[in-house]
């Protein structure tokens, strides 16, 4: 085994509402969605029109500058809707789950295939997206080999799912014929990365063909941007892919079934539901089913993901395609007599000036509250405490917002993406939108680079 | 109190654009967010925000000033009844004294400078920086305690305007604003900045009995020599005469440590800043050259504005280096240079003040150094890939 890599830097945030270990059996949803916001830099050519019929694996969908990549319907049933904002963009495409008939992909075994008959699988069958490239933490492009894939086998943002019981109670054996799809892929290795100790589990633990890593620390020591930094950085004109470790299994099963299905486990967490417990769902089903009936008293935010990256979204809003978690949190619209002096027993914070600092207690309720005004930017010194990469956050910030590509080139810009950043967000007494600045700079060079 | 919230909603129309007070609005900003924490909410990026804002950190650095406030109202009392000969006055007569001797400085301060941040916070449409807060209680304690109170209100008026609004306000200010203050006066009206008068409430007046001097210890090492210098103890504690808030090291330290235990105040330039100086005292105790020389390295600490400079105005975080390893070298720099100036410069005593200017505009110049150490680390990267 390899050596731990330790990390001190970070923030551990002691959010209140953490899941209890228990799978309950899968609900019924009848309404999915999929999300044009999920896949950041795309520009959608639709496939379908309101009222076309789609079988699970039906294409929805394309990227319009890479044709080839298919997005696809994640159930049987009837396009209800095709969402526009404002200016006509495209928001989501509806669909009421109807018969339960898929597309049918065929078996094979990605080792005897060659790398371009595993890419024309992937792509036709809409599992390409779960692939994703650094630089710029987009949906891979094709046309390219990557030096190498990263898998995060652990996640530490706050309240996130205990990844060693969701691969305990994924359903069937896929996750080495996963990694053998993204060894056909690639001439590099696989990197997959667990928290120091290694996993429990049989089988990921019996994985061949991957190069283990063990890291230690708090958040976010399970992004796998921080993890690449730390085992093989990217640098300039180099491109690695990562997936997420759920998705692994989704590629094995199209190969070991012939189906697409992303059928995942999930955390529901936070204080905002009676009963925090993991569920059974497929990204883009809506969360209605799972959060009926399990929904506090009071105004909460329902959110796609961790309270620090998430989509916010409605009670019945759909799971975002990457996410394997689904937090509620009250909303924090209220006011605070003199809030920002008080002692902070109940406050949880990175700052040392609250009291709460000294206190064992584990767990704080948190809310959606701003806590305070929008300012320039004034502390220093401590955006870096959590960040564990050698990168100076802020003059990248500034980088970015002077449009200076060639700093931002030096600065780092291709080794981030905004949930990096979330952590220098969340502690930032000046309450800027970093996450938002990371995405409109990586949005920048990936316009001045083509 | 939530009839104060339900007063407050009724206002608000009032100040919002098209309202009877429109041209109030940051004023009323001002004021609602200090006695409120709002009702807003996180709406893109992290759905949870730290309960920490700039409120918190500014008043955090100004409570760590009241114990230099309080032990400075006393020392105006305390040299008072020394110049004066005044025998019978308690400890909380002196502080009261004081205290009421230093008020104005504090109210003019605060009313002319919030009064220009209200101006250009409506102007800009931002609401109000609390920046000033911490500003406007530095520099009544940097002054000494006889400048009127027109000269004040002007230098507050420089520094504001000048030292940071052209800028783009706080967070954008090259120079630290209290001292960009003090130098305007320094420079601008000498005789009520330097001298063994106007340390000493009313001694400018004249009438002080016939053995008192009311130079400052480093006027004192400079003018009479070092053997005629206050004790160490004396300069530890603070009964000296110098400008009101940077006499007592004892106030100062436990200044230093609310900012410290806080994290709010650097102690990498505390740290280094004080190494600086202590360094370059002692090497000058070896090389010698000049009187001034021989005066014992740890004096430098203890001595003038040093204490109150290294932790207040040294460690202001936007005008000082921005990288944790340029603070070390903007600390020691700036340690060294205040040794430096205080014994090699014939025309001024202290040298704090103009050692952290100079440092303020080095600071950028030293952080692009450290910048481009971590670029070159990444361009290395690529070539040995």
């Amino acid at each position: 085994m390899s050596t731990v890599i330790r990390l001190r830097k970070g923030l551990n945030i002691k959010l209140a509402g953490k899941a209890e270990k228990i799978l309950l059996p899968e609900t019924a949803v009848d309404r999915f969605g999929v999300r044009f916001a999920d896949f950041p830099g795309l520009t959608a050519r639709l496939e379908v029109r309101e009222g076309d019929r789609v079988m699970a694996g039906t294409a929805l969908f394309h990227d319009k500058a890479y044709p080839e990549i298919k997005y696809v319907s994640p159930v049987s049933g009837v396009i209800r809707e095709i969402i526009r904002g404002e200016k006509r963009v495209l928001t989501e495409v509806v669909i009421d789950r109807d018969g339960n008939n898929r597309v049918d992909f065929g078996i094979a075994d990605p080792l005897k295939l060659t790398r371009e008959e595993v890419k024309e699988r992937l792509l036709t069958s809409g599992m390409w997206p779960v692939l994703r490239q650094r630089p710029y933490h987009i949906v891979a492009r094709p046309g390219t080999v990557p030096r190498a894939v990263f898998i995060s086998a652990f996640d530490t943002a706050p309240l996130a799912p205990d990844i060693d019981f969701v691969m305990a109670n994924v359903h069937g054996n896929h996750l080495q014929t996963g990694i053998n799809v993204l060894s056909r892929l690639t001439d590099g290795k696989i990197h997959l990365s667990q928290e120091a100790g290694g996993s429990r589990v049989a089988e990921v633990k019996n994985l061949t063909g991957v190069e283990f890593h063990q890291f230690s620390g708090p958040h976010p020591a399970g992004n796998v941007g921080i993890q690449i930094h730390h085992i093989e950085p990217v640098s300039k004109n180099e491109v690695v892919w990562t997936v997420d470790i759920q998705d692994v299994v989704a590629l094995g099963r199209l190969f070991d079934t012939g189906f697409h299905d992303r059928e995942r486990i999930i955390a529901l967490v936070g204080t905002g539901v009676r009963h925090p417990k993991y569920h059974r769902i497929t990204p883009g089903a809506s969360v209605g089913g799972i959060l009926k009936a399990n929904l506090g008293e009071g105004n909460h935010r329902v959110i796609s993901g961790n309270v620090l990256t998430g989509r916010r979204i409605a009670a019945d809003g759909s799971l975002g395609f990457y996410d394997n978690m689904v937090t509620v949190l009250p909303e924090g619209d209220y006011h605070e007599l003199l809030g920002w002096a008080t002692p902070g027993l109940k406050k949880f914070s990175y700052w040392r000036s609250f009291v709460s600092k000294l206190l064992p207690r584990k767990d704080y309720e948190m809310d959606t509250n701003l806590h305070g005004g929008r300012r320039a930017f004034v502390m220093t010194g401590h955006y870096e405490n959590v960040l564990p990469m050698d990168i100076y956050p802020i003059y990248l910030i500034k980088a970015i917002m002077a449009g200076d590509v060639e700093q931002m080139e030096n600065l780092g810009i291709y080794e981030v993406a905004e949930e990096d950043f979330a952590l220098c967000e969340y502690i930032d007494p000046s309450k800027s939108e970093l996450q938002e600045i990371i995405r409109s700079g990586i949005n920048l060079m990936i316009k001045e680079m083509n | 109190m939530s009839f104060l919230l339900d007063k407050m909603k009724k206002m608000e129309p009032l100040f919002e654009k098209g309202g009877r007070f429109e041209k109030l609005h940051s004023v009323y900003d001002g004021f609602a967010t200090f006695l409120y924490v709002q009702d807003k909410v996180t709406t893109g990026g992290a759905h949870i925000r730290d309960y920490m804002d700039m409120k918190r950190t500014m008043i955090i650095v100004v409570i760590a000033l009241i114990p230099a406030l309080l032990f400075g109202s006393y020392n105006i009392g305390l040299q008072h009844t020394r110049a004066f000969g005044i025998v019978d006055w308690s400890l909380m007569q002196m502080f009261w004294f004081g205290f009421l001797k230093i008020l104005p400085l504090i109210l003019v301060s605060y009313i002319v400078g919030l009064g220009i941040e209200f101006i250009v916070a409506q102007i800009r449409g931002h609401e109000i920086n609390e920046g000033y807060l911490v500003t406007g209680m530095l520099i009544p304690l940097i002054m000494p305690i006889d400048v009127p109170l027109w000269m004040l209100a002007v230098s507050v008026a420089f520094a504001v305007i000048i030292g940071k609004e052209i800028f783009g306000g706080t967070g954008m200010n090259i120079l630290n604003p209290a001292l960009t203050a003090r130098a305007f006066l320094f420079f601008s009206y000498p005789g009520w900045m330097t001298g063994d008068k106007v340390w000493i409430e009313g001694l400018t007046k004249g009438g002080a009995i016939d053995a008192f001097s009311g130079a400052t210890p480093l006027a004192v090492a400079k003018l009479d020599g070092i053997a005629r210098m206050p004790s160490a103890m004396e300069m530890f504690v603070g009964t000296v005469p110098g400008s009101v808030g940077e006499t007592s090291v004892i106030a100062i330290l436990i200044g230093a440590l609310i900012l410290l235990v806080t994290g709010v105040g650097s102690w990498r330039i505390m740290l280094s800043m004080t190494l600086g100086a202590l360094g370059m005292g002692l090497l000058l105790n070896l090389t010698g050259g000049n009187e001034y020389t021989r005066i014992p390295a740890y004096y430098h600490l203890i001595m003038g504005g040093f204490a109150f400079g290294t932790v207040f105005m040294a460690t202001d975080p936007v005008t000082a280096a921005q990288t944790n390893t340029g603070k070390y070298i903007y600390g020691a720099l700036t340690g060294i240079l205040v040794v430096v100036i205080r014994v090699f410069n014939p025309a001024y005593p202290e040298g704090t003040m103009l050692a952290i200017l100079l440092m303020n505009v080095m600071a950028p110049l030293i952080d692009h150094y450290v910048v481009q150490a971590n670029i070159r680390r990444r361009v290395k990267r690529v070539r040995t890939a």
